[in-house]
């Protein structure tokens, strides 16, 4: 897995690409802990979410999650194919699986973020 | 792993949708130990437990299991204290009847306080075998053939003759079973009773017989979605305290005829006079399903509320339960679920969901 990855403890990864902009997808833990995904819901281009904002869905068959923002910022893409391609999710999380990109409003907030290291022993710790 | 009812449980062993399919097309094993198990014998049984539930007992056979429900009237108000299983065991060895019940994880402690506040000063024994036995359900089209390839041929012969809702002692896989045509999945299939030390020999001998058929372990995720698919209440959702029986569809559950059981007036009231919101199925136009407590409109008007709803594996669709008002109750109704802050279109459809082809041997 690539180093240069950021994790929420709400499973949301974070990727800063070169532009600035962060790309922001669903830890592979938490797609391998929710299994049989039907309905995600993402947000509108557009719109700013504050860090820990609630701003789309992932349902699975047994319950429905919240993603959260990882930062706050401006929401500049949404992944418009994953909603219908749900399988994307668990073949390539860190990839194809992307979810949103959010352009932040304060970089600095990435560093209240747990590296990958930090984020195994999170959910290492935790039951399935 | 989740708590249920005390109970450490699986939602999974992998996948919720893998093991509801296993069960539609091969078997499913579930661990439903965590079920009471509760005993009733003695020469006045037949006729105490015929006082408390709503189903007959009086005059059932030896081997016949019918659901029920068990009723209480403790606090004035007649209430639903549980649906169960109710079947008569062989006689014991002096000749005085036996009976079973088998009731929910969630309801055991308070229907056995209950019954027990109940008993006769003599004539009835009620024992509590909850934590000395240990309870498997087999479902599924093969469920009935792996079973009782575990079985001496004159036991699998049995097994196989049974008819629903029909239960006999067996020995499989070593280990002497009380075996009975049920469960709560909408397929054929069987549910043990065994000692609680053969639990893990039975279950790991089942598993070892039908992995190479399909059969799969199954949690607690399936069991709900195969029992939402077969239009099964479960209580705590469909059923309640202060449910109408009628009202939910479960008229066949409450014998009122010639009975007396607590709250019988109450209930043979609510038969003549309907009212209330009444059990639906609801089918949206997408995987994505309204859940317990989520509000049925039609509208700007509130019509009902979600009792149960899921994925449905088997339809490849979104399913609910809920109760609704008798005037949009009908199927072909169109409604909406209301999920979060979007709603969702569903149309108002017959249980069950999912129904066997019971031509299939």
């Amino acid at each position: 897995m690539a180093a240069d990855l950021k994790f929420a403890k709400t499973h949301e990864w974070v990727r800063p690409e070169a532009d600035g902009v962060l790309t922001v997808g669903v830890s592979s833990y938490a797609v391998e802990a929710l299994t049989d995904l039907v309905f995600m819901q993402l947000p509108a281009v557009g719109r700013k979410v504050k860090a820990g904002e609630s701003f789309g869905e992932i349902e699975s068959v047994k319950a429905v999650s919240d993603l959260y923002a990882p930062v706050s910022g401006e929401i500049v893409e949404v992944n418009a194919a994953l909603p219908g391609k749900l399988e994307t999710l668990g073949k390539d999380p860190y990839g194809e699986g992307w979810v949103v990109r959010i352009k932040a409003d304060n970089p600095a907030e990435m560093d209240g973020l747990l590296d990958r290291a930090a984020y195994d022993s999170l959910v290492g710790s935790q039951p399935h | 792993m989740v708590d249920f009812a005390g109970w450490r449980m699986p939602v999974q062993y992998a996948s919720i949708v893998e093991e509801h399919l296993a069960t539609r097309l091969a078997a499913g094993i579930f661990d439903v130990s965590h079920m009471g198990r509760l005993t009733i014998g003695g020469t006045a049984a037949v006729g105490w437990l015929e006082s408390l539930l709503t189903r007959k007992v009086a005059g059932i056979d030896v081997g016949r299991v019918r659901y029920t429900l068990i009723t209480s009237d403790a606090g004035g108000q007649p209430v639903v204290l549980d649906d169960a299983l109710v079947s008569r065991d062989a006689d014991a060895a002096d000749g005085t009847e036996r009976l079973a019940l088998v009731v929910n994880a969630s309801n055991r402690d308070r229907v056995v306080a209950w019954l027990t506040s109940c008993l006769p000063a003599a004539g009835v024994t009620f024992a509590d075998r909850t934590l000395e036995t240990a309870m498997i359900a087999v479902q599924g089209p093969l469920a009935i053939q792996i079973v009782g390839s575990l079985c001496t041929p004159a036991d699998a012969s049995r097994i196989a003759g049974l008819g629903n809702y029909r239960a006999t002692s067996a020995v499989v896989a070593g280990h002497v079973a009380a075996v009975s045509r049920t469960g709560y999945t909408g397929e054929d299939g069987v549910e043990l009773v065994v000692d609680a030390a053969a639990a893990t020999p039975v279950w790991e001998a089942i598993h070892a017989a039908g992995a190479p058929l399909g059969l799969r372990a199954c949690g607690l995720g399936a069991r709900d979605t195969l029992r939402l698919e077969a239009g099964m209440p479960l209580y705590g959702h469909e059923l309640r305290e202060d449910s109408d029986p009628s009202a939910i569809g479960l008229d066949l559950a409450v014998n009122l005829e010639g009975r007396s059981f607590p709250g019988a007036g109450h209930y043979g009231g609510l038969r003549k006079h309907p009212a209330g919101r009444v059990r639906v199925g609801l089918t949206f136009d997408s995987k994505r399903s309204a859940r317990e407590g989520d509000a049925v409109m039609q509208g700007n008007r509130q019509v009902g509320v979600v009792t149960s709803g899921s994925f449905a594996p088997t339809l490849g669709t979104a399913v609910a339960m809920a109760m609704v008002d008798r005037d949009v109750a009908s199927p072909g109704t169109p409604v909406e679920g209301v999920i979060r802050d979007s709603r969702q279109p569903a149309v108002v459809t017959p249980l069950p969901f999912y129904q066997r082809d019971k031509r299939r041997a």
